[in-house]
């Protein structure tokens, strides 16, 4: 691929600027990924989610460690001193709620994200392990929010934890010692809060170093885009700043927006009302709910009568994700082009509404029907429809570069080429 | 466009799944008019106070509110002098001492309030094996919050329906989960009697004590509608802002 | 953007002003102004919570009960997280103090300014050099060359007013702020 014609900054050509990047190429780094890196230049909002993402995780991360500082990981005090950040401690109020939605948030955002890769086929040739990556800090974020939501000490994160702990012992033979060196004792108690803080505040870091990798690995054949099809030159792509920062930028405020609505006037409806009660080993409550982010996948283990089944499920409905590039045996990449494929990924995000809908309702009758149909769907839209639709569904045309569609036939690609973007 | 679809079609699918998330098994209880809902409520210092007169004299026989100290009435309007009156009613046990015993002190500003139970068991043993719920949070682990505790204390029956047997010692409300309660009707016409006048209906009392637990459960809320108010404004300009460089910057860019 | 002696023109630069300046460079500029006084302010919000919290500041006063206390004897109260040192002193130890008023001393205070009934006297008990506590509240401990008390980290000494007199101390004991709530009674804070 051509490199365009850059304009260098006057920051780069800076005396000190230039004798640290000798040294320490880390403006060189920063003026090729994020200033220069070339985009391209079709990328709609849906693209804004992966920086949204990564800003909360910063987000979270910041204000994780202030609660930290205020919070008391023990069973004796942990409610309390919660209690303490929300009423005594200077703006604790606002810290924990930022901290308390934008988990919420970070969840919103990671699922938009990744429902977008499903539909622009952005897992394909060549981004495999992109979205090999992607899965693996979904899952780290899924660990890091079960742990997190155990730290407040609420009925809710007691008995959360007992169930998902539970899980573990499904397995035969081995599972009850797993379960008790989770436990590190005889049920969820003053040793499983202690680890579960040292774990929860370390996992964070251990996702930004995945998120580190994920973007090397996107940086190496730079992002998909709505229409799928690759770059063919320097006029199918504009520099990353200013045009995407300001795009993210702009974005992010407007995302900053409903945060901020949350945060500021409705603060726990993304929560449950049960975690409001400290935790009490002998009382469980009526009606057991994970947090809304994980109902899909509590569906998904509710839906077979067999313990170590429903586990297994569970762990299946992510383990399949990332044999998705493979299940897909369409080449075309954008749902855009897939008039059939279009139709499908409709289908499974209903699929996945409706087990989010079974999570939250009590396993029976109807909803639990419910659950069992759009289990068998998830699993079929993956292990069935997608290998077919490959070879059965008749793609539109592609258009023959990026810059074709927006600048018309191919005299404006003739226009194009005369653009900047390429040497003079 | 398609794009704007796409994401306001996501947006919403994860919105239903959440609406989802919050069905609960007793009856909904309808929401009252409070003053301190809306991006500018604020609590009613008046209300507040004769609330807390409620709660003094007739929950806290036998409802704790472990979150709260007497400090924290500074909130609700009173004055610190009143505030160190009220602790002094209240004998809280300290120490130990320089003999290594525990003593009896009265209560100062800086204390909880004060449990009318030593502990759990001991509140379920004198309140027929029903635990008294700690009231601090009241408000905020009850669905419905404050619109639920004013819909349980007005919704006793004297009667219970045709084909409803209660079982001994229980009383039947409208409002509660199973509708069996333990908890005898706490407030009638008249049960206190306010300093400033305010007619004491049963009515009354049950919202005045609501808004009073509403507070407690959330003293911040006015703190937190003035900065929200601030911080909203403060986005959209913001937004605008970045909307408008946003244009500036991708108006020669055909994409 | 665009350099002198550069022959391209970036895509998308703005109109220019007749004074070089771009509407693009203003938005810029009030955006990230705008974006950067929001930054500023929520960490306030975020640095402001390591502040003492309403409880901490709540619990800044102490009250001591003084009836106990004979005449040469002294106590350690907790106030703030900090020992607060209460000495009856005898008289020789009063008149000793106000002799010393005129002795050359590192942090001249008189006596009379540094307690309230001569008798009572009542200092912050952690040593000013680098934060030690030091001796001489029980009689078998060193109290050092002065009579009043001895740091046994670096050396330092005080007189029976709590003022440094020899060592590496920098300042006089503090005195916190307290009051007599009533004859035998003193609230500290």
């Amino acid at each position: 691929m051509a490199k365009y014609d850059y304009v260098p900054s006057p920051f780069m050509a800076n005396s000190i600027v230039k004798w640290v990047d000798h040294r320490l190429p880390i403006f060189t780094l920063i003026d090729e990924q994020l200033v220069k890196y070339p985009a391209p230049r079709n990328l709609n909002y849906l693209w804004n989610f992966g920086s949204l993402a990564g800003i909360m995780l910063v987000v979270m991360i910041l204000s994780g460690i202030f609660l930290a500082m205020n919070y008391n990981p023990s069973t004796a005090g942990a409610f309390d001193s919660v209690e303490r950040i929300m009423r005594d401690v200077n703006y604790g109020w606002l810290i924990r709620y930022i901290h308390m939605n934008g988990a919420s948030m970070f969840f919103i955002v990671v699922y938009i994200h990744i429902l977008r890769g499903l539909y622009y086929g952005s897992y394909k040739y060549p981004r495999e392990i992109l979205w090999w990556l992607g899965i693996v800090i979904f899952l780290l974020m899924m660990a890091t929010a079960f742990m997190g939501y155990v730290l407040p000490w609420g009925q809710m994160s007691f008995w959360g934890a007992t169930v998902i702990t539970n899980l573990f012992s499904a397995f035969p033979i081995v599972g009850e010692h797993i379960v008790l060196w989770l436990w590190g004792g005889f049920s969820v108690d003053n040793p499983t809060l202690n680890r579960f803080f040292a774990l929860h505040y370390l996992m964070p870091f251990v996702i930004a170093g995945v998120v580190l990798l994920h973007l090397w690995a996107l940086h190496v054949h730079g992002s998909n885009n709505p229409l799928g099809i690759d770059a063919k030159g320097p006029q199918d792509k504009i520099p990353f700043h200013p045009y995407y920062t300001v795009k993210d930028a702009f974005g992010l405020a407007v995302f900053f927006i409903i945060f901020a609505y949350f945060v500021f006037f409705s603060p726990y409806t993304l929560g449950h009302p049960d975690n409001w009660i400290e935790a009490n080993p002998l009382v469980t409550p009526p009606h057991i709910v994970p947090e809304w982010y994980f109902l899909p996948f509590y569906a998904v283990l509710r839906a077979v009568p067999d313990k170590l089944g429903g586990v297994l499920l569970m762990f299946g409905s992510i383990a399949i994700l990332f044999l998705l590039p493979w299940l897909d045996t369409s080449r075309v990449r954008s749902a855009r082009f897939r008039p059939a494929y279009r139709v499908f990924f409709w289908l499974f995000v209903i699929c996945c509404l409706a087990l989010g809908w079974a999570g939250a309702m009590p396993a029976e009758g109807v909803p639990l029907l419910v659950g069992q149909v759009a289990t068998v769907w998830y699993f079929l839209h993956f292990l069935v429809f997608l290998p077919l639709l490959g070879w059965f569904e008749r793609p539109l045309p592609l258009p023959a570069s990026i810059a074709e569609p927006v600048l018309g036939g191919g005299k404006a690609g003739m226009v194009a080429a005369t653009k900047p973007m390429e040497k003079a | 466009m398609r794009t704007a679809k796409l994401l306001i079609a996501s947006v919403l699918a994860f919105g239903l799944g959440l609406g989802a998330a919050s069905a609960a098994e007793a009856p909904k209880p309808p929401a009252q008019k409070w003053a301190h809902t809306g991006f500018f409520g604020t609590f009613d210092r008046a209300e507040l106070q004769r609330g807390f007169q409620v709660y003094k004299e007739v929950c806290a026989a036998c409802h704790a509110m472990h979150q709260i100290r007497y400090r924290n009435l500074a909130g609700i309007g009173l004055s610190e002098a009143e505030i160190a009156a009220i602790a002094k009613e209240y004998e809280v046990t300290d120490g130990p001492n320089d003999e290594g015993e525990m003593f009896q002190r009265p209560a100062r500003a800086s204390d909880r309030f004060k449990s009318p139970f030593p502990n759990q068991q001991a509140a379920r043993a004198a309140n027929g094996g029903a635990y008294p719920p700690d009231l601090s949070l009241i408000a905020k682990n009850r669905v419905g919050g404050e619109n639920y505790v004013y819909a349980l204390l007005t919704g006793y029956k004297e009667t219970p329906p045709a084909g409803v047997t209660l079982m001994d010692g229980m009383y039947y409300n409208d409002w509660f989960a199973g509708h069996q309660i333990g908890m005898a009707p706490p407030l009638s016409d008249d049960r206190v009697t306010y300093a400033d006048g305010t007619k004491a209906t049963l009515a009354q009392q049950a919202r005045d004590v609501s808004v009073f637990l509403a507070w407690a459960a959330s003293p911040h809320l006015e703190a937190r509608n003035s900065l929200g108010v601030k911080v909203m404004i403060f986005l959209i300009i913001l937004a605008g802002l970045l909307y408008a460089t946003k244009r500036k910057v991708w108006r020669d860019i055909k994409h | 953007m665009a350099q002198p002696g550069s022959t391209t023109i970036t895509e998308g630069e703005g109109r220019k002003h007749p004074d070089g300046t771009t509407r693009r460079d203003f938005l810029y500029l009030s955006a990230g102004a705008f974006a950067g006084t929001g930054a500023v302010l929520t960490g306030w919000a975020f640095i402001h919570s390591m502040n003492p919290a309403a409880d901490v500041l709540a619990l800044a006063s102490t009250e001591v009960n003084l009836a106990p206390i004979a005449v040469g004897q002294a106590i350690t109260v907790t106030w703030r997280g900090k020992p607060v040192f209460v000495r009856h002193r005898t008289a020789e130890e009063i008149a000793k103090a106000k002799e010393d008023d005129k002795a050359a001393l590192p942090d001249p205070q008189p006596d009379a300014r540094r307690v309230q009934k001569p008798e009572w006297l009542v200092l912050v008990g952690v040593c000013t050099h680098l934060g030690c506590v030091p001796l001489g509240q029980k009689p078998s401990d060193a109290k050092g060359d002065f009579g009043g008390w001895f740091c046994p980290c670096h050396g330092s000494h005080y007189d029976t007013s709590g003022r440094i007199r020899r060592g590496p101390a920098p300042a006089n004991l503090a005195v916190p702020s307290y009051a007599f709530t009533n004859d035998t009674t003193i609230r500290i804070g």
